[in-house]
This record gives structure tokens, sequence and C-alpha cells, in this order.
């Protein structure tokens, strides 16, 4: 019972440690997450993706699992030649680094949109939005080079086993157009901080920015799965 | 103007920036760990698990704080984090498929097919 405070805002409930609090939550019979609608959901919809997602990469373990012809080396086929040396993976190191930058530029944001500080936050998002892009830019890069010049197509390809094609479209392509849609959000968003959206119709609360936040940060995390299991294996 | 201490302010979080700017170079260092053991070359149990251990920290520090998951009640951390752990079935049976796949394939279609380093 001392545990217990209520907060000025809604009556919510302080939580209880551990399994206790866990089980309170639960047990309420009004609502079990104490977080704003919008956030729950945007987490909700992201754990689905998440099965989307390892349902593209357990297939791709799979076909790779079970296939007799060699599997192209990643190293290989996506060096890039500097200065005449062939360095693996390199477009994929520059792309892992923007996509980490831009989650960097996305945690300020939301830091700075609860600070209600609209200008840093508009800017910090824009930024992160074209950090995105500059990603899909590169990824496009990517795959045109592999289309044009080394014969990649999903049914085949010149390196090694059929599969490689169809796997690492599908796969970079859903990520990529995860990102690209991301891109679009975040420039929504931004636009609507700037323009005093939130002031007007949610009464200062920005926490718009941080369900926006929510979604980059798992395009980022989707990469560090993708990075390992397609580029790094 | 940066508060020292985390707040809870009517639910909202806010937290010190100096905790996202760390978790933020740690999160390259653990990238340019992970190119490095293809730079140089890793083979083996050594190349996987390093592989899979800088991915696993990596994820694990955008979840929970870029996400913000470590400051959030335990009734959202365990519906959103427990239910990716029936992946772990999922995987197990489509890699025990897979390595049944590819032993029919040697068998059916001959070893001739099976070139030096099969599968991976």
């Amino acid at each position: 019972m001392t545990e217990q405070t209520m907060t000025a805002n809604e009556g919510d409930l302080q939580e209880k440690a551990g399994l206790t609090g866990l089980v309170e939550d639960w047990s309420e019979d009004k609502q079990a997450f104490h977080v704003p609608w919008g956030k729950a959901m945007m987490w909700i919809f992201l754990l689905s993706d998440t099965f989307i997602f390892s349902c593209f990469l357990i297939g791709y373990m799979n076909v790779r699992i079970s296939t007799t012809v060699p599997w192209p080396s990643p190293s290989e086929v996506f060096a890039l030649s500097l200065g005449g040396e062939p360095i693996p993976l390199i477009l994929i190191a520059i792309m892992t680094f923007v996509l980490i930058t831009s989650s960097g530029t996305m945690a300020l944001a939301v830091n700075y949109g609860y600070r209600r500080d609209k200008k840093k936050t508009v800017l910090l998002m824009l930024a992160t939005a074209a950090l995105g892009a500059t990603f899909v830019g590169m990824q496009a890069f990517e795959w045109t080079k592999l289309i044009m010049e080394e014969g990649v197509r999903p049914w085949g390809n010149p390196m090694g086993a059929a599969q490689f094609g169809s796997t690492f479209f599908m796969i970079t392509g859903f990520h990529g157009m995860h990102v690209t849609a991301g891109v679009i959000y975040l420039i929504v968003i931004a636009t609507r901080v700037g323009t005093g959206f939130y002031d007007r119709h949610r009464g200062g609360n920005y926490e718009m920015v941080e369900i926006a936040g929510l979604y980059w940060h798992f395009v980022d995390l989707v990469w560090v799965f993708i990075f390992a299991f397609f580029y790094l294996w | 103007m940066a508060q020292s201490a985390a707040t809870h302010v009517e639910g909202h979080q806010q937290h010190p920036l100096g905790i996202y700017i760390g978790v933020w170079i740690l999160l390259f260092v653990l990238s340019g760990f992970s190119y490095a053991v293809d730079y140089f070359h890793l083979q083996g149990m050594l190349r996987w698990t390093l592989i899979l251990l800088f991915m696993f920290l990596k994820a694990g520090f955008i979840v929970a704080i870029f996400m913000h998951m470590a400051w959030e009640r335990l009734a959202l951390i365990y519906a959103i984090l427990l239910p990716p752990l029936c992946l772990l079935v999922f995987i197990s049976l489509m890699s025990i498929e897979g390595d049944y796949t590819y032993l029919t394939r040697l068998i059916v279609f001959g070893p001739a097919e099976a070139i030096v380093e099969p599968h991976h």
C-alpha cells in the first residue's frame, strides 16, 4: 500500500516493482499498458513487423542451408574498387554508418521534442530523413550494380546459388521500402511540429515525435540483423 | 539546460542527452567490430559467435535506450519482447528442415553437385 502513489495525471498508478507490477497492470479492467495509445499501437505494429522480417530472414536461412551450389561470398559481391583495390563491404559499412547516425539524430530529436525546442526537433528530424534518403540511394546504387553489371536475377546469377538474388532483393527491398516510408513519415511529422500543429491540437504534447522515433529505430534495428545475417555471415 | 537526473514528466520520458550520445558512440564501435570480423577474415565458430554477439549487443542497446524500453513498465516490455522468443522454435524447425533438404539433394542428385564447402 505504501509503495502505491497516485500521480496528478489521470490517476496513473506508480508501477510496483517486479512481477507484482506486471500482474497488477494486466489485472486492471480498463487498460494494461500505461502509455499513450499511439505508443502502445506503434510497439504492437513493430512486433508484427518483427515477425514479417523474421519470416524473410528464416526463409533465407533455409535456402542457404539447403543449397548444394555454393552461396556467393558477400565480401566479394559487395566489394567496391577504390583506388584499384577492392575493399570488401565498404558500401555496406557506409550504409550502416549512415543509418546509425540517423538513429542518433532521431534520439536527439525526441529528446528536444520533449523539451519543446521546436527548431532543434524539426532540424534533427529532417536530418534523420535526409540520412534515410541517402541510405535508400546507396541501396538503389547497390541494386543497379548487381542487376546491370553482375547479372543478378531473382532466379539465378553467375556467382553461385540461384536463390541469392531472390533473397537479397526481397529482404533489402522490403527494408528499403520501410526506410522510404519512414522518410516520408518523418517529413510529415517534422512539418507538423514546425507549423505548431501539436501546440494547437495536442496541447503541446510532442509524443508523435517519440512514436515516429520508435518506427525509425526499428528500421535501424532490422538493418542490424540484415547486416549480420546477409552480408557478414 | 540538460537535466542531470532522469525525470518522469507526466508519463513522458526525458533523459540526459549524454546517455544517447554515449550509446550512439557505442553503436559505432560495435559496428566497427562487426566489420572487422569480415575485414580480418575470421572463420568458423569464432566468426559466427562474434557476428551474433555484436548483433545482439547493438540490437539490445537500440531497443533499450533509443527506443526507451529500459524505462518502460514490465507489462509492455514482456508483451513486446517475449513473443519474438517463439521465433527460436521456428528457426530450429527450419534449420532442421534445411539440413534434411540439403542431404536429400546430395543423395538424389549425386555428390557431384556439392562442390567445395557445401552450405554456408
